[in-house]
């Protein structure tokens, strides 16, 4: 479980992020939503420790990332894994070896044995036979499941998506979203994604925050989304 | 302006301490080190080669229609000639050309690393970024540097024999004395040190100049331009300290 208090981010002397709370349990596909801009990947680079906050806690069960040790801080990052909105594969290297990249870092286990690992998850995203090529010869969707594939080969605990869907079309989009709630179940990690495709609320979307200009505005499900009487995620439902 | 340097100078300082950490997985860090001196070293080697072997051609045509009289020894020409390469050419000069091929690749392929989220993706798995691109950079073109000017200084002398030969204005024994007159071992000695030192900021500034880029590929192309120009003033003026310093 992830609690986040009283979250407030400046850039520049302009407040981005003005004192957001929210708890996003294991086991659950939590969504942040709003419009671009709204702080969301702000929001979510404070909460994996990219940002740091002017104020306020980030809570990994208990344990506030920005008052590590460098030793704690470099081992909770094992339990994370990160899809970014790019996909930000390596690449200078083929796609076996992007997956392989953080068991090599981290992982006690064997060469084989981290091999296997590697071609397990890329198996499990679907893409075993394309694990000799290179990022730049595969599609957005791809890419992005390579991402998926390199993000969980440390069996992480915490899974943060930003935008997985952005560039996609609406059945890779699917595909994308499938994959991240199976996954989330299978292995009740705390997932929270970034998302403004509705497609993805409704489809996976068991927890939902919903950001404007910086605040946390509305919580809820994908069942009582539709019921909200907040009016700015009206409007945002309204144009989705 | 001179908060800015003082800003620059202090980032620059807390990312190198960044860098000279333990490599949290040896055999990864061995295994980039290799693919960099291949990068930085090998590759840069038949440009190094090409240059040194003209630049050797051209000093000992120069020296012989402009500096040469009657009334100076034949073997002047080979002695000139050897302590320019020696003294700038093979070290300063080099690293001057190196830190145009070597300096942009190196701060444009770290700035795409940044703009695309590369360098985030491994901060986020707990890898010391830093350390982990920078460390085989900086230490593959230290290492790498010697051999390179080994292979300058080589190719220039033979650009010299080569020239003298077809040239038929020295005889090749006149020009192999004046090689070999007065020699000082410590000019080679001290112009390894140097080319070390060169070697350090090349790597170092244009590793700073791509790590810190902010924005897209426009900032990414100006991180280049900046690695290049800093890199190349920095070798002229740490020429002028370390010159002062190793010959007086």
């Amino acid at each position: 479980m992830i609690t986040i208090t009283d979250i407030h981010k400046n850039f520049e002397h302009q407040e981005i992020l003005h004192g957001i709370s929210a708890t996003f349990d294991a086991g659950k596909t939590n969504l942040v939503i709003g419009r671009s801009g709204s702080g969301k990947t702000v929001l979510l680079r404070c909460i994996v420790g990219l940002l740091t906050p002017e104020r306020g806690e980030v809570l990994f069960d208990g344990r506030d990332i920005h008052h590590l040790t460098k030793r704690e801080t470099t081992f909770l990052r094992q339990e994370i894994g990160m899809l970014f909105q790019g996909a930000a594969l390596f690449d200078s290297m083929d796609v076996l070896h992007n997956v392989l990249f953080p068991l090599e870092m981290f992982s006690s286990k064997t060469y084989q044995e981290q091999l296997q690992r590697a071609r397990f998850c890329l198996d499990r995203v679907g893409l075993s036979d394309a694990e000799s090529k290179m990022p730049s010869e595969l599609s957005g969707g791809m890419q992005k499941r390579v991402a998926i594939a390199r993000a969980i080969a440390l069996e992480p605990r915490y899974l943060f998506c930003d935008e997985p869907n952005s560039g996609l079309d609406p059945i890779s989009s699917r595909i994308i979203d499938r994959l991240i709630s199976d996954i989330t179940h299978e292995y009740s990690i705390t997932t929270i994604v970034n998302t403004h495709d509705m497609g993805s609320v409704r489809g996976i979307g068991e927890q939902i925050l919903f950001i404007h200009e910086g605040r946390a505005e509305w919580t809820g499900t994908s069942h009582n989304i539709n019921q909200a009487s907040n009016p700015h995620l009206r409007e945002f439902l309204k144009h989705a | 302006m001179l908060c800015k340097l003082l800003h620059t100078i202090g980032s620059y300082l807390i990312l190198m301490r960044q860098t000279f950490t333990r490599p949290q997985r040896g055999s990864v860090f061995w295994r980039q080190y290799v693919h960099e001196f291949y990068q930085l070293g090998y590759n840069s080697l038949f440009i190094v080669i090409l240059m040194s072997f003209f630049i050797g051609a051209l000093l000992c045509v120069q020296i012989k229609i402009n500096i040469w009289s009657p009334w100076m020894p034949r073997f002047t020409i080979g002695y000139a000639m050897r302590e320019v390469i020696l003294l700038e050419f093979a070290s300063s000069i080099i690293c001057i050309i190196l830190a145009g091929k070597v300096g942009s690749n190196i701060a444009s392929e770290i700035g795409t690393m940044r703009v695309t989220q590369q360098i985030d993706a491994l901060d986020v798995m707990g890898v010391n970024s830093a350390n982990h691109i920078m460390l085989p950079k900086i230490l593959a073109m230290t290492s790498a540097i010697p051999l390179l000017v080994t292979f300058s200084i080589a190719s220039g002398f033979i650009g010299a024999y080569v020239t003298c030969w077809f040239g038929g204005f020295l005889s090749l024994s006149d020009l192999t004395y004046g090689l070999q007159h007065s020699f000082e071992s410590w000019h080679l000695w001290s112009g390894y040190i140097k080319s070390l030192v060169f070697a350090f900021i090349i790597a170092s500034v244009s590793c700073y100049f791509g790590y810190t880029v902010r924005g897209g590929s426009i900032e990414v192309g100006k991180a280049g331009t900046n690695s290049v120009v800093v890199s190349s003033v920095l070798i002229l003026f740490t020429d002028l300290l370390l010159t002062n310093l190793l010959m007086a």
